[in-house]
C-alpha cells in the first residue's frame, strides 16, 4: 500500500525544514546583521535584531585598517590553483580506478579516505618543518600544494563515483569506432562527465576557500588568505564583534554568491549515484 | 574480404581459464552464430575477436594477417552491443558518423554516408534527435547504423536483441537477416537463443564452458547432434532424453527423441503415460506426460488442435528413424 501522504503531514515536514534551514543559516544571518551594527549596539543585551541604526561604518574601517583586496587574491589564487592542481592529478587516477581497476584499487580507494581521517594537527609538525626547509612559508605555492593534497582523497573519491556511472561499453564502442585513447577521452568521456567534473571543482573550491587550519598555520603576511583576513579581526577581549562581522562577511560573500548560483550543480554532484 | 581465423586461442582470468584452447575458421560473407548457456565464454569469444579483450596465447588473424596485438580501433571490425552503447551525448546523425569522422573523412562525405544508411534503417526523421529520445528498436538501429558506415570486414553482435520485447526482436532479427543477405558482409553473432541461431545462422558454433561442442548448419545440428549437450540445446522444445530400459532397446546408454517425432494415440503404441499438462497454441499442442521410468514428463508435439486432457491415459510412439542414440560418454553413436 502507497504510503498517503496528508496535507497536514506535508505542512508539518516544510515548516520542521524551514526551521532547520533557518537554524543552520542562523550563525550566518547574524554575522551579517552584526556588520551593521555599531560595536555598542553589537553587544547589547538584550541583542538588537532588525531595529538598530544601519552603518556601513565597519566596512570603511576595515578596508581602511587592511587590503581586502589582497587577501582576496590569494585565496582565489590558492583556492583554484589547488582546485586545479587537484584535478590534473585526480582525473587519470580516478580513470585508472574506474575503468581499469586492480585487485587493489578499493583498498587505494579507503586509504586515501583513511588519510582525512588523522586529525590534521598530528603532521602540522613535520609539514611545517619540511615548509621552512624548502622555504615555502608564507607562499602561494606552498598553501596551494598542501590545500591541494588535503582535498585530493575527496576529488577523486567523487571523480571515480562519477566515472563509475558512466558504463564501459561506451567506450569499448568509441575503440571499436577507430578512437584512439585520447580521441575515446577527449570526445566521449569528457563530454560525458563534465556535470562530474564540475561539481567536484565547485565542491573543491568551497572546500579550500574554507580552510583555516593550514592557511593559518602556514601563513603570516604575504600569502595570508581571507581566513586569516577574519582571524586577525578576532581579539581575545572580544571587543570588536561588529568589525570582525564586516571582515567575516566580506570574507564569506564570494564563496556564498558562488554556492548560490550553482547550488543545484553542487546538490547533483553530491548525491549522484544515491538514487537510480 | 571478412575471414576470421582463431588458431589455439586461449583466454584465463587470474587462475580461471575461461577459453581452453580453441579453432575456429570463419569464411568471409558467413553469418556465423555463436549460441550457448550463459557463462559458457561466447561473449568473451566475441571480445577477444573484437580486440577489446588481450588473448592469453594463441593467435587471430583477420583476413590472412595476423590481428592478435592489433588494437580493435585497428581491426576493421564493428561492433553492435546489448546495451546499444550510443554516445549519449551526440544526436542519432552525429553517433553514427564518429566512426567516419575517427577516419578523417570529409563533412560532406560523412553527410552523404549517414544519410543512406539512415534511409536503410528508416532513420530519417530521427537523425536529429539524441539517443535518449528514442525506442529501443531506433537506438539498436542506430547501433547498426553506426556499424554499417564502417564498412567493416565483420560485425560482430552481442546479443544485441535481449533487450527488445518479444515482437520488435522478431521484426529486428528479419532485418539483421535481411542486412547480412544486401551487405554480404561477414557478420558474428552472439546469442543465448536456440531460435534466433536457427533461424539466422549460416553456421552454428555451440559452446559449453569455453568449449566448441559442434560447429554446423542448423540442420545440421538439429538432425545429427554430435553429443547429448548439442543435442538438448538445439530444438525447440527440448529433445526428450530417456535411459535405462528404454535405451538398452536400442543398444545406447541414452535416446533422444525430438517431442515433433513422437505420435500419440489413445489406444495402441510403445510406451504408455498419464498426460500432465497440455498447451493448446492453435497451430501445435503440446502435451507433457508422465511415463513411468522416466525421470522428466515427455513432451510431445502434435500438430493442429488435439483433445488429450489432464488425466488422460495415451500412448507414446517415436518414430524409429528419428530416434538419436548416446553412448556413456554422452557422444552420439552413428
Amino acid at each position: 500500500m502507497a504510503r498517503s501522504v496528508t496535507t497536514r503531514r506535508k505542512t508539518i515536514n516544510t515548516l520542521a525544514a524551514w526551521a532547520i534551514g533557518l537554524l543552520i543559516f542562523f550563525p550566518i544571518l547574524w554575522t551579517i546583521l552584526t556588520s551593521f551594527k555599531t560595536e555598542a549596539q553589537a553587544i547589547n543585551d538584550p541583542p538588537l535584531f532588525f531595529f538598530f541604526d544601519w552603518t556601513l561604518e565597519n566596512y570603511a574601517v576595515v578596508q581602511e585598517r587592511s587590503n581586502y583586496m589582497r587577501y582576496l587574491w590569494n585565496s582565489v589564487i590558492i583556492a583554484g590553483g589547488s582546485t586545479v592542481l587537484g584535478l590534473i592529478i585526480a582525473v587519470p587516477a580516478a580513470w585508472s580506478m574506474a575503468f581499469v581497476p586492480s585487485k587493489r584499487t578499493k583498498d587505494i580507494l579507503m586509504w586515501m579516505l583513511s588519510t582525512k581521517m588523522l586529525p590534521a594537527v598530528g603532521v602540522l609538525y613535520p609539514i611545517y618543518l619540511v615548509f621552512i626547509e624548502l622555504g615555502l612559508l608564507d607562499t602561494r605555492v606552498g598553501l596551494t600544494i598542501v590545500l591541494m593534497l588535503i582535498n585530493l582523497p575527496i576529488i577523486v573519491w567523487m571523480l571515480y563515483t562519477y566515472f563509475k556511472e558512466i558504463p564501459g561499453e561506451i567506450l569499448e564502442a568509441a575503440r571499436m569506432d577507430g578512437a584512439t585513447l585520447k580521441e575515446e577521452i577527449l570526445y566521449i568521456l569528457t563530454p560525458m562527465a563534465i556535470p562530474g567534473i564540475a561539481s567536484t571543482l565547485l565542491l573543491n573550491i568551497i572546500l579550500a576557500w574554507n580552510e583555516a587550519f593550514w592557511t593559518l598555520n602556514l601563513t603570516a603576511a604575504k600569502a595570508a588568505p581571507l581566513t586569516a583576513f577574519i582571524a586577525s579581526y578576532s581579539s581575545p577581549e572580544g571587543l570588536f564583534y561588529a568589525k570582525l562581522s564586516a571582515a567575516s562577511t566580506m570574507a564569506i560573500a564570494p564563496i556564498l554568491i558562488l554556492g548560490w548560483f550553482s547550488q543545484k550543480q553542487l546538490v547533483r554532484g553530491l548525491t549522484f549515484g544515491a538514487v537510480k | 574480404m571478412g575471414q576470421i581465423t582463431l588458431k589455439q586461442i586461449t583466454k584465463s582470468f587470474g587462475d580461471v581459464q575461461v577459453i581452453p584452447p580453441l579453432d575456429l575458421q570463419i569464411e568471409d560473407g558467413e553469418f556465423v552464430v555463436f549460441v550457448g548457456p550463459s557463462g559458457c565464454g561466447k561473449s568473451t569469444l566475441l571480445r577477444l575477436i573484437a580486440g577489446l579483450e588481450d588473448t592469453s596465447s594463441g593467435e587471430i588473424s583477420i583476413d590472412g594477417r595476423d590481428a592478435t596485438e592489433v588494437p580493435p580501433a585497428k581491426r576493421g571490425l564493428a561492433m553492435v552491443f546489448q546495451s546499444y552503447a550510443l554516445y549519449p551525448h551526440m544526436s542519432v546523425r552525429k553517433n553514427i558518423a564518429f566512426p567516419l569522422r575517427m577516419a578523417g573523412l570529409d563533412k560532406a562525405e560523412q553527410d552523404k554516408k549517414v544519410e543512406s544508411a539512415a534511409s536503410v534503417l528508416n532513420l530519417t526523421d530521427y537523425l536529429e534527435r539524441r539517443p535518449g529520445q528514442l525506442s529501443g528498436g531506433q537506438r539498436q538501429r542506430v547501433a547498426i547504423g553506426r556499424a554499417i558506415v564502417r564498412e567493416p570486414a565483420a560485425f560482430l553482435f552481442d546479443e544485441p536483441l535481449s533487450n527488445l520485447d518479444a515482437a520488435l526482436r522478431v521484426n529486428m532479427r528479419l532485418e539483421i537477416s535481411e542486412l547480412h543477405q544486401t551487405l554480404e558482409t561477414t557478420m558474428i553473432y552472439v546469442t543465448h537463443d536456440q531460435v534466433e541461431a536457427m533461424t539466422m545462422a549460416d553456421k552454428i558454433v555451440v559452446l559449453q564452458a569455453g568449449i566448441i561442442e559442434q560447429v554446423g548448419s542448423p540442420l545440421e545440428l538439429y538432425h545429427t547432434p554430435r553429443n547429448r549437450f548439442v543435442a538438448g540445446f538445439i530444438g525447440s522444445p527440448k529433445m526428450n532424453f530417456m535411459m535405462g530400459a528404454f535405451s538398452s532397446e536400442y543398444d545406447a546408454t541414452t535416446i533422444g527423441v525430438r517431442p515433433e517425432h513422437i505420435s500419440v494415440s489413445p489406444t495402441d503404441g510403445k510406451w504408455k503415460g498419464k498426460v500432465g499438462v497440455s498447451e493448446h497454441l492453435g497451430s501445435d499442442t503440446f502435451l507433457y506426460v508422465d511415463v513411468e521410468g522416466i525421470e522428466d514428463p515427455v513432451t510431445v508435439r502434435s500438430s493442429g488442435e488435439v483433445s488429450f486432457r489432464h488425466g488422460d491415459m495415451i500412448h507414446l510412439t517415436p518414430d524409429p528413424e528419428k530416434i538419436h542414440r548416446f553412448d556413456n560418454q554422452g557422444l552420439r553413436i552413428a
